[in-house]
Formats: C-alpha cells, sequence, structure tokens
C-alpha cells in the first residue's frame, strides 16, 4: 500500500479518499454513498451519479458474495480507494478473498458461480456499460482488484439520453 | 420506504424500498416465496414507484420469482419504472419474460 502511494504521480491528482471496510452486506449502501458524495463537488447529473452507484453496488457485492464466499465475517475487509483526475473519477475495488480462476468467463454476461443465491450473472456487464473503463486483476487464493473510471459532469454536453 | 406486501385475488402485489441491493433482495424475495407457497398466488406485480436504486440483485428477484410461478401458468410484471429501472432491465434483458410498464 505505502510503495504504491510512494510511487504514485500526484500532479493530476485533485482529489483522493481510501476507506477500508468490513465485507458485510449492510455495508453495499453504504460504499456506494461514499463514492456518490465523493464525486457530489462536480456537479454530476442524476444519471451519472446512479450509473456510479450501480457499478460501485455491483462490484462490492461481488466482493462480498464471491471473493469473501458470502460468509459475512466483519474481519474480511474490502479496500475502495477513489481518485479524481479533474473530471475523471477513477475507484479501485479491492478484496482478499478467493480471486477469480478465469476473469473472462466472470465477466461474461449471464454467467455466475452463485445461481443458488439468484445472482444475475449480470455484474461485470452493469459495471462495463454504466462506467467509462473496466479493469479486473485477480489471482486465485489472493483476491481481486477491479478498477474502473468514468468521466463527471458530461451531462450539460450530451444532455439526457430520452 | 420498507417494501410492502399485498395479495389481491391471484395476485401478489409487491411495493418495493426505496433501494434495492443484494442486502434487501434477500428478504424480499424469501417473503415473495412465502406469500407464493402459502396464499397460492399465481401472479406478481412488483411495484417500482418509490425505488430510486437498483442493482443487478433486483433482476435476480425479477428472475427468480418468474421460475417459481411461470410453470403454473403465472405471470410477472414491473409497473412505475422509471426510465432507469427500465435501462437496467432492458440491459439484463429480462424484457421477455417480465410486463414492463411505466
Amino acid at each position: 500500500m505505502i510503495e504504491i502511494l510512494e510511487k504514485k504521480d500526484y500532479r493530476q491528482i485533485t482529489n483522493e479518499i481510501h476507506l477500508e471496510f468490513a465485507a458485510v452486506s449492510d455495508n453495499e449502501s453504504f460504499a456506494r454513498m461514499a463514492v456518490s458524495a465523493f464525486i457530489t463537488p462536480l456537479n454530476p447529473t442524476l444519471e451519472e451519479v446512479s450509473d456510479v452507484k450501480t457499478a460501485i453496488s455491483e462490484a462490492v457485492t461481488n466482493a462480498i458474495i464471491h471473493g469473501y464466499e458470502n460468509r459475512g465475517n466483519v474481519t474480511d475487509r474490502i479496500y475502495m480507494n477513489c481518485e479524481l483526475k479533474k473530471d475523471m473519477l477513477e475507484v479501485e475495488i479491492i478484496d482478499r478473498g478467493v480471486g477469480i480462476e478465469d476473469i473472462a468467463r466472470a465477466m461474461e454476461p449471464l454467467f455466475t458461480t452463485r445461481p443458488e443465491l439468484e445472482r444475475s450473472g449480470m455484474g461485470f456487464a452493469f459495471m462495463e456499460a454504466f462506467m467509462d473503463d473496466l479493469e479486473v486483476q485477480s489471482e486465485p487464493g489472493q483476491g481481486t482488484v477491479v478498477r474502473m473510471c468514468k468521466k463527471i459532469g458530461l451531462g450539460s454536453w450530451i444532455g439526457s439520453e430520452e | 420506504m420498507e417494501e410492502d406486501f399485498r395479495v389481491i385475488d391471484n395476485y401478489l402485489m409487491i411495493r418495493m424500498p426505496t433501494e434495492i441491493d443484494h442486502h434487501k433482495s434477500v428478504n424480499i424475495s424469501s417473503k415473495a416465496d412465502r406469500f407464493i407457497l402459502s396464499r397460492e398466488v399465481q401472479n406478481i406485480v412488483f411495484d417500482f414507484s418509490q425505488t430510486t436504486f437498483m442493482d443487478s440483485s433486483g433482476i435476480g428477484i425479477l428472475v427468480g420469482r418468474y421460475k417459481k410461478i411461470s410453470c403454473f401458468g403465472g405471470k410477472v410484471y414491473a409497473v412505475h419504472t422509471d426510465s432507469r429501472i427500465r435501462r437496467i432491465l432492458l440491459l439484463a434483458g429480462v424484457e421477455n419474460i417480465v410486463e414492463i410498464t411505466e
């Protein structure tokens, strides 16, 4: 962690938060509220806020259900790092859980390893659809890092889709 | 706003909560299943009029209930959906099994 901080080029970064929270399902709403509060100064549209909240919710839920196998242990931790480079939001969601063996497979729409929990297999598809960019790194037994970014404040340029 | 369940004829009406995520969905699904079994409802109507946030867990609730009632000829409806809820439902491709109205 410290190593990462030292290497980072801070000339571009205008704001940054690091959060560590227990991998329990109550924190799904905490995580998405925190990020939506973090981007508020950028004057995001409702659409952008809801896109970001959905993507964060998917990533954190994945960490809880799949990474930490839905155990609900308070000692299991999720790390969420957010940074702003002007109007570009970058979010990292990290767990130290079981990891993903086949990332390409996991990212296929409708693919799920937990159908018994009524998971729709749409988590990564939603993250891809609602954010500008998505990157997943994982090592079985080591955990998973999900990186997403999205440009905020484009609403006034594009206007609403409808 | 919490979810609310009501049976009218053979329809189970479920008013969905303000926010639908994995944390909330577990409760809604199990409560709905108890109604399906005990009250022998045939169709389910999900009312999204109070809902401002939903992630893919909401898809799980709808598809899961569809699987439970479709074999008896039951139907699933999603009503009072705003543009964001509709976008999520359409992205997941559930429009073929769920009747979606505004």
